[in-house]
């Protein structure tokens, strides 16, 4: 008997002010609600524009568990299509990615589709002739996606009509977005480096409040940081610290270097840590980088943009950006107990080589399933999936630094290792996910 | 069992640099990692790339590109007594194919071998199998054969893993 189906006041009681219910990890019913209501009525993260730089590009991928393409338009623009031909089904891209031409053509019967999605061909049409097929739903091709939005080449869609605006979903936190892309002297980002797939056996949400979970890095992450700190320590005197080293030291920070970077939250679940300083703040300058900078925006706007070290900035509901590195981090559900863990870099367009290297450096030090960081947080993240079946306490709890008179959907600089972040993002999880019940 | 290794007077035979091949791999199998380091010389890379054919290790992403201080923290992070990853223990098994020797350059003290290879990680109740070609690039030092650079590519690189804890 379904549990949560139909009952939107069983689906309210799971969000408490300083607790959340187990079943928001652990319970198939649940997550597939998520699929239908929460990853509908948001705006979900769908790929970067240059990954599809001309007309007939295709790009696949998945919103929530919904499979679509991001396809290039003839006339520039960006359109994102449910990836199934109208007829049988059958998805219409044969590789991940790809140019399709001038249009789709389906691999089985070969329909083919305009790149805007609607029906252009049918062989043997005549069939068709007198049937009414005019007023099926095959006659409209492939279904659109009909919300799509293209923020400075950062594709987002929302499935259903439900929900917020674009720019009133995001609001503010738009400015992380826009620092990661100012720091390109040319104010443009590309993919690149290829993207490092990581599959994890636990709940997506895990992740998304990973990202924002200051008091995890110096006791889980002893294990590699600090054996990284201990190994450095037996250097010979007068070695120039490497770049890995400059990108495991800050894991062990103290308690007090999170506290003191701050964290601030925006409505309907978006946040970012590191709003003084992060573990990013002391990187080597790059030769060249400042000056290139200067020349773009002058120099007090080149010094604003880079003085700017946001830590991870989480978009509600599955995402996470590093704007110092050119980082994102597509947190993509599965199943209640799966997620694939997908992350991507950016090059800084028109900025020296030495970022981008730095960049995937960090990300196959951290992110790579062959990282001991990532080995450090999957590990906890699957005890938790395993622990969370325990039926002695049903809770998780997210009370760190809690003020009762906290509001919701506020937008507020606190301390950094607040778990106010979590709570915002459990309030926007309770009103998105109810919204269309 | 330790195997007793020759120190070598000239440039080593074909033989010699399989048996080389074969008993790294039987280092990481019996877990003797401080040793197996030992293989490496101080400029030495580990590389598991991320695409297919890749040939770029720095602008392109790749799973693994470490130096020796890299593989150092990796060896020590498997003795901590905080690497929860670590407990339970993974364990490791490579069945390699004889080796070959794609290359012989004496007059540079370079020698390029070939190894397709099938290499299994456990830890507790998961086993996962992973099928990969090794390519060696082994210099002989004062009478030892040393990796320079050890290139794994995995023939499903650019899937999705879970975690790959130990060394191919």
């Amino acid at each position: 008997m379904a549990k949560y189906r139909g009952n939107v006041e069983a689906v309210r009681g799971l969000v408490r002010e300083t607790e959340v219910h187990r079943d928001l990890y652990v319970d198939q019913e649940l997550f597939e609600l998520e699929m239908e209501h929460l990853f509908a009525n948001t705006w979900v993260y769908v790929g970067h524009d240059s990954q599809v730089p001309n007309a007939g590009d295709y790009y696949g991928t998945t919103v929530g568990t919904q499979p679509v393409l991001m396809v290039r338009n003839g006339n520039g623009d960006v359109n994102v299509l449910y990836n199934r031909c109208p007829h049988k089904g059958v998805r219409v891209t044969t590789e991940p990615c790809g140019n399709a031409g001038k249009f789709f053509r389906c691999p089985y019967h070969a329909w083919s589709f305009k790149l805007d999605g609607s029906l252009l061909a049918i062989p043997l049409k005549k069939g068709y002739e007198n049937t009414g097929f005019e007023t099926s739903h095959a006659a409209e091709g492939l279904a659109k996606v009909r919300h799509v939005k293209n923020y400075r080449g950062f594709v987002f869609a929302k499935l259903n009509d439900a929900g917020l605006g674009f720019e009133e979903f995001f609001g503010d936190s738009l400015s992380s977005f826009d620092n990661m892309i100012d720091r390109s002297p040319v104010g443009r980002l590309q993919v690149a480096g290829g993207v490092l797939r990581y599959m994890h056996n636990c709940n997506w949400k895990m992740l998304v409040e990973n990202q924002t979970d200051t008091c995890h890095p110096m006791v889980a992450h002893e294990s590699s940081a600090g054996t990284a700190s201990e190994v450095w320590k037996n250097a010979p005197p007068g070695t120039k610290k490497p770049m890995a080293v400059e990108i495991f030291l800050p894991f062990m920070s103290p308690y007090e270097f999170f506290e003191g970077m701050g964290i601030r939250v925006w409505p309907n679940g978006h946040g970012h840590t590191g709003v003084s300083h992060s573990i990013h703040s002391d990187y080597s300058a790059i030769p060249g980088y400042f000056d290139q900078m200067t020349a773009a925006y002058g120099e007090n706007r080149a010094k604003a943009i880079l003085d700017e070290n946001r830590h991870n900035t989480v978009y509600f509901p599955n995402i996470m950006i590093k704007g110092p590195i050119q980082l994102l981090r597509n947190f993509i559900p599965i199943a209640a107990d799966k997620t694939l863990v997908e992350s991507w870099t950016f090059r800084l367009v028109d900025a020296p080589d030495m970022l981008l290297e730095r960049t995937l450096m960090y990300n196959r030090l951290i992110n790579a399933p062959t990282s001991v960081v990532g080995h450090d947080d999957l590990e906890m993240y699957e005890r938790a999936q395993e622990g969370l079946r325990c039926n002695g306490n049903e809770w998780v709890n997210v009370q760190r630094l809690y003020d009762p008179a906290e509001e919701a959907d506020a937008t507020v600089v606190t301390n950094g290792t607040t778990e106010w972040q979590m709570r915002n993002q459990f309030r926007a999880w309770s009103k998105f996910m109810t919204m269309s019940m | 069992m330790t195997v007793h290794v020759p120190v070598l007077t000239g440039a080593p035979t074909d033989q010699q640099l399989i048996d080389f091949v074969v008993r790294e791999a039987r280092m990481i199998d019996q877990q003797r990692f401080e040793e197996w380091l030992e293989l490496y010389t101080d400029d030495a890379y580990y590389w598991m790339p991320l695409e297919w054919g890749q040939t770029d290790p720095k602008l392109t992403c790749s799973l693994m590109y470490e130096d020796k201080l890299l593989l150092k923290i990796r060896v020590e992070r498997l003795k901590g007594n905080r690497t929860f990853s670590q407990k339970p223990k993974s364990r490791c098994h490579h069945v390699l194919q004889v080796p070959q020797v794609d290359r012989r350059d004496e007059a540079a003290n370079e020698y390029v071998t070939w190894t397709p290879m099938h290499y299994v990680e456990t830890r507790f109740d998961d086993q996962k199998l992973y099928a990969a070609w090794a390519t060696h690039t082994l210099t002989v030092i004062d009478g030892q054969i040393r990796i320079k650079l050890k290139r794994v590519d995995l023939v499903n690189c650019e899937a999705a893993f879970g975690n790959i804890q130990l060394f191919m």
